[in-house]
């Protein structure tokens, strides 16, 4: 059918990524030789959580054909609010949890304020206020720590019935109640329309501010219920800026695994979360295959640089030799 | 609403004027467009057409004037602002999204919508059913723009600006890439939406066109609306002599005539490139300027790029000074032993680095003459480019001022003297004067001529049929990618131009008749 077809070729991207880590998880599993326990499963949903939250933000700005390289930082940054204010009955708590997702909310439509109305390269404004962030993130939390309500956590970190990791059903619910809706949206469809062709969005009549502004915010609000669930991890927060570094660093991978494309106007959320889960696949499967640790940044680079390197095979078919060096778009 | 008041015509402007820069593109224009009447738009290249058009529709605001709907002043600050006042347009350039699907683009920028989310099936529902009011039912709603041949696109534009309920419509030579069948179905639905009263601009090239359906023409030039009249009140030939209105033969340099023909420097034989160039055959002599005429888009500034290393897959046997030579990139292309310069057409982002100097653009090209070791002798740099900057006369405080301050006609001036400086034999020029003042103009022709004098060989494309008649030696028509036909000497007429850019049969015409 038709339909089909089509669909099968406009999601190519994050169905291979799906693919990808399916094999790396199947290989994992079987190398282990502990078989599919539920705890191993639902430390690898935990682990790859974090960051598909993260590079489903990110994916939103690099839609757009934009970037945002603060992601990291608002991530650390709401994690260092919520390990401040995440205590008392569970009322406070949870106007805590409200407050710290504003927080994340706040972050990104600075951004997008300084890209949309103060026309900064989104990589310059992005670089800025990250470093912003993580200043505030010092000041919030000069030394790692907090007094996080365990039990609270423990539900968080733990399985629904027994058998469902809770991580995997927040994502899931974060992709139903704001991905979805948020693709559905005419801002959403904006996005895929600014990063496709900017100037032909404009002449549709196509809302190419707002559409911009909310792809930051909601960057930043994907970026801080990941730090929000990185609270109830660790129960502490932590303001570092190797980790700020790492999770942008390894979202804009993840975006790009998952077949969303880097001019912008191709690809989605769900296929970063796939690519997040195969980069986290990565780590496991050079430790159950003994690597020396010392050598495995080393393969993670090339694996990723493989990974990277098939998004640029459609370049190579391009037959105007102007078009890849972007002066056609 | 309000009942709508038909005592006055739907669409009025008064002395609207726009420039760019120093250029002026609109000068105090008038025009009215009646309620179920088709407004012919008719001029040459560059009179103003489409800076009209883009005013009407909320692209560019215009310098002065005003503009009314139904008797009401409207300002329009976006395109958006202006489809909510009813206006609707169809660009030559395609608006479509190229990453969004078929229905995407049609029901953009307000899909309907359930709950607030974007309702797809209703949106491929309400795509199906435009696309069959086109006769478009073998285009998938779902496909991808990109994936569309452009006549298909063109009918996809129709169709969305269907979707948007016009009360005007504006067409930007929105029939140039159709197919026959196609036009004959564009003319039916227009046809239609007029006997349901809407106002309907259309701009064409194709005279058949107008001649065949529209109510009223205003003939535009040079920025200004010569005249306004009903359809069957002036004949073909007279709507032309409108249309081009002046003298030009003061404007261009005398030809040399060069008897016996002097040695080729270019010679392409069966050049092809994808579906988009075929079997090109091509010589430049020494000392010639040779045309490439044609409609906008029939290959030209391909072919251009193709015979300077910028495209892949280029097929063809090309010979430089009588050599076979392999060109695979611009650098290929102006080495010394090949020789070309290519003055490119969007000199903003192919021709100049705007916040450099003028000093650093006119040596870009050149730089390896002035190095010695792999240093550059700045002064021998400084000398040179001081030369050539008096020679082309370049308007500007100095040579150490960013080209960004330049007006558009002395920007272009600096493209030009930076692949003087290279000591090329052959030009190729991309319709180097879209755009620039008519004095730069001038200049220009008298430069390629001066080149030419000195046994250099010009290849020029220019959308201006004018500029291909008073400035070169021979003109090579191109239509879909081939050539159909070469003018030279007394065949070089606007008349033999304008029937071979639409690929009439040549003893079929007349001007009033110049179709499809």
């Amino acid at each position: 059918m038709k339909g089909m077809q089509l669909w099968f070729a406009r999601n190519s991207g994050a169905l291979f990524a799906l693919a990808l880590f399916i094999t790396m998880f199947a290989v994992y599993v079987v190398k282990n030789g502990v078989g599919l326990r539920i705890g191993l499963v639902t430390a690898v949903a935990n682990k790859g959580v974090l960051l598909a939250l993260v590079a489903m933000g990110q994916t939103l700005p690099i839609l757009t054909s934009g970037l945002d390289l603060s992601i990291g930082m608002i991530f650390v940054l709401t994690n260092c609010i919520a390990s401040a204010i995440l205590s008392g009955p569970p009322w406070l708590v949870a106007a805590g949890s409200v407050a710290v997702l504003l927080g994340g909310v706040l972050c990104g439509a600075i951004n997008g304020t300084l890209v949309v109305y103060g026309r900064l390269q989104p990589i310059i404004a992005t670089l800025a206020t990250g470093a912003v962030y993580h200043g505030l993130a010092l000041i919030i939390r000069p030394v790692p720590g907090g007094s996080i309500d365990p039990t609270l956590a423990r539900a968080w970190t733990s399985q629904i019935f027994g058998v469902i990791p809770t991580t995997l059903v927040i994502l899931l619910a974060v992709v139903l109640l704001i991905w979805v809706p948020f693709q559905l949206s005419t801002t959403g469809r904006g996005c895929y329309a600014i990063g496709s062709s900017e100037s032909a969005a404009y002449m549709t009549g196509i809302a190419v501010r707002r559409s911009r502004f909310a792809a930051y915010m909601f960057a930043g609000l994907l970026a801080a219920i990941g730090g929000l669930l990185l609270t109830a991890m660790t129960l502490s927060g932590d303001a570092s800026a190797t980790s700020g570094g790492i999770y942008t660093l390894s979202s804009i991978a993840a975006v790009v695994i998952g077949g969303t494309s880097l001019m912008g106007g191709v690809g989605g959320a769900v296929g970063s979360i796939f690519g997040a889960f195969v980069l986290r696949a990565i780590g496991d499967l050079l430790f159950v295959f003994d690597i020396q640790p010392l050598v495995q940044p080393f393969i993670q680079g090339l694996i990723l640089l493989v990974a990277v390197s098939l998004g640029a095979i459609r370049v190579l078919r391009t037959p105007n030799r102007l078009d890849f060096l972007g002066v056609g778009r | 609403m309000a009942q709508p008041n038909l005592s006055v015509p739907f669409w009025r402007m008064h002395g609207i004027s726009k420039h760019y820069g120093g250029v002026r593109a609109l000068e105090n224009v008038e025009l009215t467009v009646e309620r179920g009447r088709i407004h012919a738009v008719l001029g040459e290249n560059g009179a103003g057409k489409s800076t009209l058009i883009k005013i009407m529709s909320g692209v560019v605001r215009p310098d002065s004037g005003t503009m009314e709907i139904e008797g009401r002043p409207v300002q329009f600050a976006s395109p958006a602002d202006a489809m909510r006042s009813g206006v609707v347009s169809i660009f030559q350039e395609l608006s479509l999204v190229p990453d969004l699907t078929v229905a995407e683009n049609i029901c953009a920028p307000e899909p309907p919508r359930r709950f607030g989310l974007i309702n797809r099936r209703a949106e491929r529902r309400l795509a199906e059913a435009l696309l069959s009011r086109v006769h478009c039912e073998d285009v998938h709603p779902d496909e991808l723009v990109c994936n569309l041949p452009l006549s298909r696109r063109q009918m996809i534009e129709i169709a969305r600006a269907l979707g948007r309920s016009p009360k005007l419509l504006i067409l930007d030579e929105a029939t140039s890439a159709l197919t026959a069948t196609d036009v004959e179905r564009v003319y039916a639905i227009l046809d239609r939406l007029r006997t349901e009263g809407l106002a309907i601009v259309y701009i064409s090239h194709r005279m058949r066109e107008i001649t065949a359906f529209a109510d009223d023409c205003s003939v535009f030039r040079n920025g200004r609306r010569v005249e306004s009249f009903p359809k069957g009140s002036k004949s073909g030939d007279a709507i032309v002599k409108l249309m081009i209105g002046r003298d030009y033969k003061d404007v261009y340099p005398v030809k040399t005539v060069r008897t016996p023909a002097e040695a080729p420097i270019l010679e392409v034989e069966n050049l092809n490139w994808g579906a988009r160039l075929a079997g090109i055959d091509l010589v430049v002599r020494k000392g010639e300027i040779v045309g490439l005429g044609g409609l906008d888009g029939q290959g030209q500034r391909e072919l251009l790029l193709a015979l300077f290393g910028v495209l892949r897959g280029v097929d063809a046997k090309i010979k430089v000074h009588g050599k076979l030579k392999r060109i695979n990139s611009p650098r290929d292309a102006k080495h010394r032993s090949v020789g070309m310069a290519l003055i490119p057409e969007d000199r903003k982002t192919e021709g100049l680095v705007v916040p450099l100097s003028v000093r650093d653009n006119i040596s870009l090209a050149a730089v390896g003459r002035f190095a010695r070791g792999g240093f550059i002798r700045t002064l021998a740099e400084t000398q040179a480019v001081k030369d050539v900057f008096r020679t082309l006369s370049i308007y500007a405080a100095g040579i150490d001022v960013a080209v960004r301050t330049l007006s558009g006609g002395n920007q272009q001036k600096v493209v030009i003297a930076k692949w003087l400086l290279t000591d090329a034999d052959l030009f190729l020029l991309n319709d180097p004067t879209r755009g620039i003042d008519v004095g730069t103009k001038q200049e220009i022709y008298k430069l390629l001529r001066k080149l030419t004098d000195l046994g250099k060989g010009v290849l020029l494309y220019s959308t201006d049929y004018a500029e291909l008649i008073g400035c070169c030696d021979r003109v090579v028509m191109l239509y879909e990618g081939r050539i159909v036909r070469e003018l030279g000497e007394n065949a070089l007429t606007e008349q033999n131009i304008l029937t071979a850019a639409f690929n009439v049969p040549e003893n079929q015409v007349t001007v009033g008749e110049a179709a499809r």
